[in-house]
């Protein structure tokens, strides 16, 4: 995926205001499953639990066909990567992780399922990691994200009227010329929409299909800088900005997406630490509060000729055109409105802490 | 790609007229699709003294923040403060109503060190 298409700006109110459609192929998809002889010997749930170990969120909510937002963290409750896990069926798992990260994930629950399959696991079931295989489908899979208030007129234009649409969430098997494609309610923008997968020898033929039936909804190709804008705007994190191993989930504020009463994942002990003693540092959102120069990441944060923080992302939002972005500032200076201060090229420019979502949409 | 002849250019993707003893000073078409959606621009202060391929001034898109520099050394004695309430100038005239600031040089001959409008269009294939 490009930087831009034609400018970020152009394809940022695309998907604000009708369609965008975004190449998401670079992201990685990994199939966690109940390897079949295991099926067979009572281990069905295996792939649950083994994932519940792996990740913060509770799998066991998921029903089948249901996904839901997660980390996969490290031994100090550090940030390797934030995916969406799916419930393909009873037994298959579907992960979609960042590409700069898909190969260390992949590595990373290998090691894992390798280990616990050599370890006899008390309390874990018997030996569940053993019956569990890990495979990656990165190299031969596409994928896009359709969004935008008109997003879903494209998928009755692509799918037809009889199929119905997934809930938010969900993933669905949708067939779409003479093959099967996985149709997801899920986005990066704030804005409604779908994430759509399939086989990647159908990945120019599926977007070419789109970009004709959108046409007349103003459907245009966007690119990584309205992605980045679009998703800031809603103070959605991005891997290897806001978050990282040396961040945990607390401090990034999305305590909300770890379960802390189910029972042993890697990285829990760390965050009952930071969850008991309050994190140091927290991730928040933040405006300027006069047209200047836009923040960008790294800029130092003041609050009261002290520093208290770095800016992680900053763009200038494109809907509201103003000067936005999110920094790790210490705790006792976090608080929803809480002047503070952007140094941009040696100059202070002041800013406000605000509540996330830092754009919401106007009541139509 | 608009190159006009008539102007002198850097690597770095800055137009330059020449103005007598002063010379006026913008971005490229070239630079400004490539930057798109310019949001603000950073002037120099007047009298400020630079050195040629001394950044003195920041072109800010969307994407990232750009640096100006000096093409040859020289004193600033105007920059274009319509720039301050309306950056896109640079985007929509970057040859006209876009341009940045206006040096007064130290040393003519130090513009032969410039692109010629030939040149530039080679360097941007």
């Amino acid at each position: 995926m490009p930087v831009q298409y034609t400018s970020i700006v152009e394809e940022h109110q695309t998907v604000r205001n009708n369609v965008g459609i975004f190449d998401i192929s670079h992201m990685g998809q990994l199939i966690a499953a109940v390897t079949p002889s295991s099926q067979k010997v009572g281990g069905e749930g295996a792939a649950a639990i083994w994932l519940n170990h792996m990740l913060t969120n509770n799998v066991e909510k998921l029903i089948v066909g249901m996904g839901q937002y997660t980390f996969l963290l490290n031994d100090r409750g550090g940030i390797i990567d934030d995916l969406i896990v799916y419930r393909v069926d009873g037994q298959k798992f579907l992960l979609v992780v960042n590409a700069a990260r898909a190969e260390e994930d992949f590595a990373w629950l290998q090691t894992h399922l390798k280990q616990e399959h050599s370890q006899d696991r008390p309390g874990d079931g018997p030996e569940t990691a053993a019956c569990c295989s890990l495979t990656s489908r990165s190299a031969n899979s596409g994928a896009v994200a359709i969004q935008g208030p008109r997003a879903l007129e494209l998928f009755r234009a692509l799918f037809g009227n009889v199929t119905e649409l997934p809930e938010r969430n969900q993933i669905i098997d949708v067939s779409f010329d003479k093959t099967n494609v996985s149709v997801a309610r899920t986005g990066y923008t704030g804005e409604d929409g779908i994430e759509v997968f399939f086989g990647a020898n159908y990945a120019v033929k599926f977007w070419d299909a789109a970009l004709e039936k959108g046409k007349s909804l103003g459907i245009k190709p966007c690119g990584l800088g309205a992605r980045d804008t679009l998703r800031l705007e809603m103070c959605y994190p991005l891997n290897g900005s806001d978050l990282s191993p040396e961040r945990n989930p607390i401090e990034a504020g999305l305590g909300f997406f770890v379960d802390l009463t189910k029972s042993g994942f890697i990285g829990r002990d760390a965050l009952w630490k930071t969850k008991e003693s309050g994190p140091r540092e927290k991730l928040v959102p933040f405006r300027m509060k006069e047209k200047g120069p836009p923040p960008r990441p790294h800029y130092a944060v003041f609050h009261n000729c002290e520093r208290i923080g770095e800016v992680t992302s900053g763009t200038l939002s494109p809907s509201l055109n103003w000067g936005i972005g999110m920094a790790y500032v210490s705790s006792a200076h976090a608080k929803i409105g809480t002047e503070i201060e952007i140094e941009i090229r040696g100059q202070k420019f002041a800013a406000t802490i605000e509540k996330k979502p830092l754009y919401r949409k106007p009541a139509s | 790609m608009i190159i006009p002849d008539d102007l002198l250019y850097t690597e770095s993707h800055e137009w330059i007229k020449r103005e007598g003893d002063n010379i006026r000073v913008g971005i490229t078409d070239h630079a400004q699709s490539e930057l798109t959606d310019v949001v603000y621009v950073e002037l120099p202060k007047i009298d400020r003294q630079a050195n040629a391929k001394e950044p003195i001034a920041v072109v800010e898109s969307v994407k990232a923040a750009s640096d100006i520099y000096a093409p040859v050394k020289g004193t600033v004695v105007e920059v274009n403060k319509s720039l301050e309430a309306d950056p896109g100038l640079i985007n929509r005239e970057p040859y006209a109503q876009g341009w940045i600031f206006v040096l007064k040089i130290e040393n003519p001959d130090d513009l032969k060190n410039l692109k010629d409008a030939s040149a530039y269009k080679k360097q941007i294939g």
